[in-house]
């Protein structure tokens, strides 16, 4: 416990701040009926997410997850579903009465069988660090350590952007019809 | 008035993460549009970032490798989002629809 009126509590405050940001964007996320919002609701969570990157101490995944997540991978789903969700009134009245039911035991069984675990394991503290986890040592990390899974993923991305452009260059509607 | 400082523990972040976890593969299932699966995937894979990120600050004698793992899930999470969307625009091409059920033309 820190007093309130001091910089770690107003750090503590923050951070509950964030926490509450990241579950209440998840919920909205996995809940709203229309899948624009349920979009907003992600954006909303993975700020949240980078709230929590930046009090792990690591100010540039914090960026980065702001940039790609909230900046690229949101705004290419808002595309897709500008593109391909035609009855936006929502997707009630299908499939089984069990699913919701179901999947709810099973996403609370999930949830308490990790926090357990994570909260029964001991956690072996580390002897020493061998560098401080900056952005410099990162960067020569990657380009050294790390330099084969480096290229490695630009192939895969560059595999992924010519695989996009040929399932989706056709477009959203077949051949010989009108949109 | 105090406020007990959550941020510099281990087991609050396992404890948000796995909370991720639980909404992402309870909308996983229970979604029944493709997109909106997808959304639920986006989530999961924020869990496991997160837990990733945080036995780095805490356990790790190299301080770098989560991060540096943590960026390449991000890479592949991009990847797979536009694969799978471009995927989705093809399904809604060919069936009109981007309900899971509805794409059941190899169903026995």
């Amino acid at each position: 416990m820190v007093p309130l009126f001091s910089a770690e509590g107003l750090s503590s405050l923050i951070f509950i701040v964030i926490v509450m940001t990241t579950v209440l964007g998840a919920v909205i996320a996995t809940h709203s009926e229309r899948l624009i919002r349920a979009v907003t609701g992600l954006a909303i969570c993975f700020i949240g997410v980078a709230g929590l990157y930046y009090y792990l101490n690591s100010p540039f995944v914090a960026l980065m997850e702001m940039l790609i997540y909230v900046g690229a991978v949101c705004v290419t789903i808002v595309f897709a579903v500008m593109l391909a969700d035609p009855n936006p009134q929502g997707e009630a009245g299908k499939g089984s009465i069990f699913a919701g039911p179901l999947s709810f035991a099973l996403g609370i069984t999930l949830f308490w069988g990790l926090s357990a675990l994570a909260g029964k394991t001991p956690w072996i503290q580390p002897a020493a660090r061998i560098n401080d986890g900056s952005l410099e040592e990162v960067g020569t990390a990657l380009l050294s350590k790390f330099s084969m899974v480096f290229e490695l993923i630009s192939i895969v991305l560059l595999l992924a952007i010519i695989g996009a452009l040929v399932l989706a260059r056709q477009g959203r509607t077949r051949a010989g019809e009108e949109s | 008035m105090s406020i007990p400082a959550f941020g510099d523990s281990l087991i609050t972040y396992l404890i948000i993460a796995a909370l991720l976890f639980g909404i992402g593969f309870y909308g996983l299932v229970n979604r029944r549009t493709l997109i909106g699966m997808l959304i639920a995937g986006e989530l999961i894979l924020a869990g496991a970032s997160i837990n990733f990120m945080a036995f780095n600050r805490f356990l790790a004698p190299d301080p770098t490798v989560g991060q540096i793992f943590t960026l390449f899930i991000m890479g592949i999470a991009a990847a797979e989002a536009a694969i799978a969307l471009s995927i989705i625009i093809a399904v809604y091409r060919n069936y009109r629809s981007i309900d899971a059920e509805d794409v059941a033309e190899l169903n026995g």
